[in-house]
């Protein structure tokens, strides 16, 4: 059973090669108007990226040639003096995509590095999907990008062969000269002169062959990213930054619930008082997203703060307004207790026998509290009618394809009539994968008759109207006969994000009943351990009570917590050594052989990141009291595109305390070739310590239906004096590149949860791990 | 009309008094590089310097800062050339970036203090900032960079 969705079967099918079927479309679309917009902003959209390359005049314009530059797909332009800019749709939120994006591009058409420059797209149906997440940008963008790039470096060498005279296969090409028969000359010589004028069909693309692996020049080799020069001067534009004339600035009133509360009162008299306050109303919401908003408009963002808390709001409440992360759980596993409910994933031939025939049954139960993405750059939009009634959306966001046409209906307009300006994300960890705090922009502007409104969350707003990672139940059960494990059974209950923001992505499980694939990733694990009955369960009181969050690793860092948690107590259930336990059960045999090109070598690359890491962290050292060493190893995100991860965590066990700290962490990551080396190895490093902060530091839990911790007083993100000892290596196995924002962050976990049981002996089963938990295993 | 000195210029406020300097620094000034990240003082993403010393700028209000010098990114070097910046794209430090500028203000005061930090002081000094994308080894990478580039010139 595949786990891709539609969104993934997209990024799937871009390996099938699709960057020109748009080209016949794209020059039929006009350079956008649009992309010079008026007013004080305009530099901070266009130039939002880095401050680079964005002076060539040829980013965006039609394929072909023009006296400008020569475009040869839609997804970049060679200009008169080389210069080649990258058209970039995916949004930068510090995985440095445009720089790993336009090395694919760089490398096939053998242009030097200091003549790139990216060029981050606003929303155009000329794009297509335009999404960040998943950890799918690179790896669905390689083979398209790296043909397109190659479909470039073809063109110029027929160009040049005609110039000089020779055969084209005469030619060689480096570094944007092509040299051969007849002398050399340049891309940039090639464009200036109006020689190169050639566009290629989809078929051509498709057929595009790429360079062998020993002719890469920039991928896998080091370099700097091209967004962080602006990152350290202030430069950098945010959606926070963006601004425009006549702004009024809008801070929301979030309502008790998120769904159904109706705003009865409002009593605005004692914010009069306040210099600058204008007004504040409730919005009409038709999309369902912001039901119950009121916002308060002030002159001045401080203005609206202070006027905001004078002013005094009661609502009729939707449903579910008691609801707790606890009434979830237990939601969860009356679910679970139910046999009949949920969607199977797999349901192998010879379970129940192998449970009939066991000699012994292993149970767990593993649960997770709410964990919310806590983007340091507070959710915000800008909004606006143009005179002719077109929309303007201003803010950093993932999806622009999931919301656009949420914003339209906010706007009461047709499609196409909302386009929204990209700018740098201060964080999106998924939160920004769903733009619906752009739609009280727009409805704000609305009531305001279309004027320019500047929407900014407070802190605890931004918490309070978070997308968090719901609370999730999983159970499992093997059946155990002449130590080894015959069958396993694998429950998981949780809120479906997909379900309720995206139910269209929704696949169809065996039984026929649909399942997200979003809220059971890392559950196919690669492991020989018999008939297999995995089977997911829409937790449908979260899903009704919280918008559940894509959360970074989304599913996988999750269901990982439980699943591998769970091998290791049946490793020590055997009396196997757990390392050993695994190795031996990551055989690559019949549905884990893994699949050419994007899986090749299937479970042997699980076991190969697995033993490195056991021999980096010096794994069966003896080690001091009290402390311990865990292992843990994943595929990442998807089954069908595999980050091969594993992790050792060394962990300290206070006994008095129950504190748990993390001293030590060494991965080894296989996510095949590496675009940007130095990227990839930042995104592990963050993503282990994502990993390692959601195990020990951070966490909150649903009351009366919202995150309770609103604002770090009590929300306690990893800090610099948390740090342990990281060591991250990379197995580069020259095979398809695969992702790496999310991977990392699947292993930790479990990681340390199985080291607690090394150290003290105790099982810990519920994640955030708290020193409460810790002492009242202790006691038992 | 409450007046400071904001990187080298002169300016004068039209804000209330016990407004936080942070906004009339963003939204008067349009010195966007300082950032608003939790408003209470405990993320560090608005860190400034005023008169030298890393302030929050989301709980100083503008009446604390009459007559003062105040310094934010924009003003810390020379066209980004500061020590630090250069250190910290030297290891590529910032990913999403929004909390860099207040990370880099304040390893500017960390380094006054301690000209060549180690781990430990590094983890006191910067433990109020938080980075979400938790590029802390290369912010620690930066600072011990910097440090020993501001050393190695003084003795040169």
């Amino acid at each position: 059973m595949s786990g891709f969705g539609r969104i993934a079967a997209y990024y799937r099918n871009r390996f099938a090669p699709d960057v020109a079927k748009s080209v016949p479309d794209c020059n039929l679309i006009p350079l956008s108007r649009r992309s010079f917009i008026i007013g004080t902003g305009a530099a901070g959209l266009l130039f939002g990226f880095g401050g680079v390359g964005l002076g060539t005049g040829v980013a965006e314009a039609a394929i072909g040639t023009s006296r400008d530059g020569y475009t040869p797909t839609l997804w970049y332009s060679i200009a008169a003096d080389g210069a080649v800019t990258v058209n970039i749709k995916y949004a930068e939120m510090g995985q440095h995509i445009g720089t790993a994006l336009a090395r694919m591009v760089a490398d096939e058409l053998e242009v030097s590095w200091d003549m790139v420059r990216i060029h981050a797209v606003d929303t155009d149906a000329k794009w297509g999907l335009m999404s960040t997440g998943g950890s799918y940008s690179v790896f669905g963008e390689f083979k398209p990008l790296s043909q397109a790039g190659a479909a470039g470096r073809i063109a110029m060498i027929d160009a040049a062969a005609q110039l000089l005279g020779g055969e084209a296969s005469a030619y060689t090409v480096r570094n944007g000269r092509i040299s051969g028969p007849g002398g050399s000359i340049t891309y940039a010589e090639l464009v200036s002169q109006g020689a190169v004028n050639r566009v290629f069909s989809p078929d051509e693309i498709a057929g595009m062959p790429l360079k062998p692996i020993n002719e890469r020049r920039l991928i896998g080799s080091p370099g700097r990213a091209l967004d962080i020069p602006a990152k350290v001067d202030g430069t950098a534009k945010y959606g926070i930054d963006a601004r425009t004339e006549g702004m009024v600035y809008a801070r929301p009133i979030i309502p008790p619930t998120r769904y159904g509360s109706v705003v009865e009162t409002i009593n605005d008299t004692a914010a009069k008082s306040i210099l600058g306050y204008q007004q504040t109303i409730a919005l009409d919401d038709p999309t369902g997203f912001v039901e119950g908003w009121v916002v308060v408009l002030a002159d001045t963002y401080p203005a609206a703060m202070k006027a905001a808390r004078l002013v005094e709001v009661s609502w009729s409440t939707g449903r579910n307004s008691t609801v707790s992360d606890k009434d979830i759980l237990d939601f969860g596993r009356k679910q679970i207790d139910d046999s009949s409910g949920g969607s199977l994933l797999r349901d192998d031939d010879g379970l129940a026998d192998a449970f009939a025939k066991a000699s012994e049954n292993l149970q767990a139960e593993y649960t997770t509290s709410t964990v919310i993405q806590f983007t340091l750059e507070p959710l915000n939009a800008t909004a606006w009618r143009d005179d002719d009634g077109h929309w303007e959306v201003l803010t950093g966001n993932q999806w622009q394809s999931l919301i656009l046409p949420h914003l339209e209906s906010a706007a009461g307009v047709e499609s196409g009539q909302v386009t929204m300006r990209t700018y740098y994300l201060g964080g999106g960890y998924g939160r920004r994968l769903f733009g619906d705090y752009a739609i009280p922009a727009i409805l704000a502007s609305k009531a305001l008759g279309g004027r320019p409104v500047k929407l900014l969350a407070e802190r605890a707003e931004d918490s309070r109207f978070s997308t968090p990672r719901s609370p999730s139940v999983q159970r499992f059960k093997a059946a155990l006969q002449k130590g080894d494990v015959v069958g396993m059974e694998h429950h998981a209950s949780a809120g479906w994000p997909t379900e309720v923001m995206s139910p269209g992505d929704l696949i169809e499980g065996l039984n026929k009943v649909k399942f997200d694939p979003f809220a059971i990733h890392g559950a196919e694990h690669w492991y020989s351990l018999g008939p297999q009955k995995l089977r997911a369960l829409s937790n449908t009181l979260a899903n009704e009570t919280v918008v559940p969050g894509w959360l970074r690793s989304v599913a996988a860092g999750w269901v990982n917590w439980g699943l591998e948690s769970f091998v290791d107590e049946l490793a020590r259930k055997l009396g196997r050594d757990p390392l050993e336990f695994r190795l031996e059960r990551l055989k690559a045999e019949g549905r884990n052989k893994g699949e050419d090109p994007v899986s090749t070598g299937g479970a042997l690359r699980q076991a190969a990141v697995l033993r490195r890491a056991a021999e980096m962290s010096g794994y069966g050292n003896t080690l001091p009291p009290d402390t311990g060493i865990g292992i843990a190893c994943t595929h990442g995100q998807e089954r069908d595109a595999p980050t091969w991860c594993a992790c050792v965590a060394q962990v300290h066990v206070d006994r008095a305390t129950g504190k748990v700290t993390c001293q030590r962490l060494d991965m080894a990551i296989d996510a095949g070739s590496l675009i940007h080396p130095d990227g990839a190895l930042a995104q592990a490093q963050g993503g282990a310590l994502w990993g390692l902060s959601m195990a020990l530091h951070e966490g909150t839990e649903i009351v009366n239906a919202q995150v309770r911790d609103l604002n770090l007083d009590a929300y306690s993100p990893l800090r610099m004096a948390d740090l342990p000892e990281l060591n991250v290596e990379f197995i580069d196995s020259g095979t398809v590149p695969t992702g790496l924002g999310e991977p990392p962050v699947t292993a930790p976990a479990p990681a340390i949860g199985n080291a607690i049981f090394n150290a003290i002996g105790v099982r810990i089963r519920h994640l955030p791990i708290r020193p409460e938990d810790v002492l009242a295993a202790l006691k038992e | 009309m409450i007046g400071f000195m904001l990187n080298g210029q002169k300016v004068e406020s039209k804000l209330p008094p016990d407004t936080p300097l942070l906004w009339a620094i963003r939204d008067e000034f349009n010195h966007t590089g300082t950032k608003f990240g939790c408003g209470i003082g405990f993320c560090g993403a608005c860190t400034v310097h005023v008169d030298g010393r890393a302030v929050r700028s989301c709980i100083t209000t503008l009446e604390m800062v009459e007559g003062a010098i105040v310094t934010t990114i924009e003003g810390l070097g020379a066209s980004g050339q500061h020590p630090l910046q250069k250190a910290w794209i030297n290891v590529q430090a910032p990913q999403c970036g929004y909390c860099q500028s207040g990370q880099i203000m304040q390893a500017a005061a960390l380094l006054v203090d301690f000209p060549d930090p180690t781990d430990n002081d590094i983890a006191h000094a910067m433990n109020g900032n938080l980075c979400r994308c938790m590029a802390y080894y290369r912010i620690r990478d930066a600072i011990k960079l910097a440090a020993s580039e501001i050393n190695r010139s003084k003795e040169a």
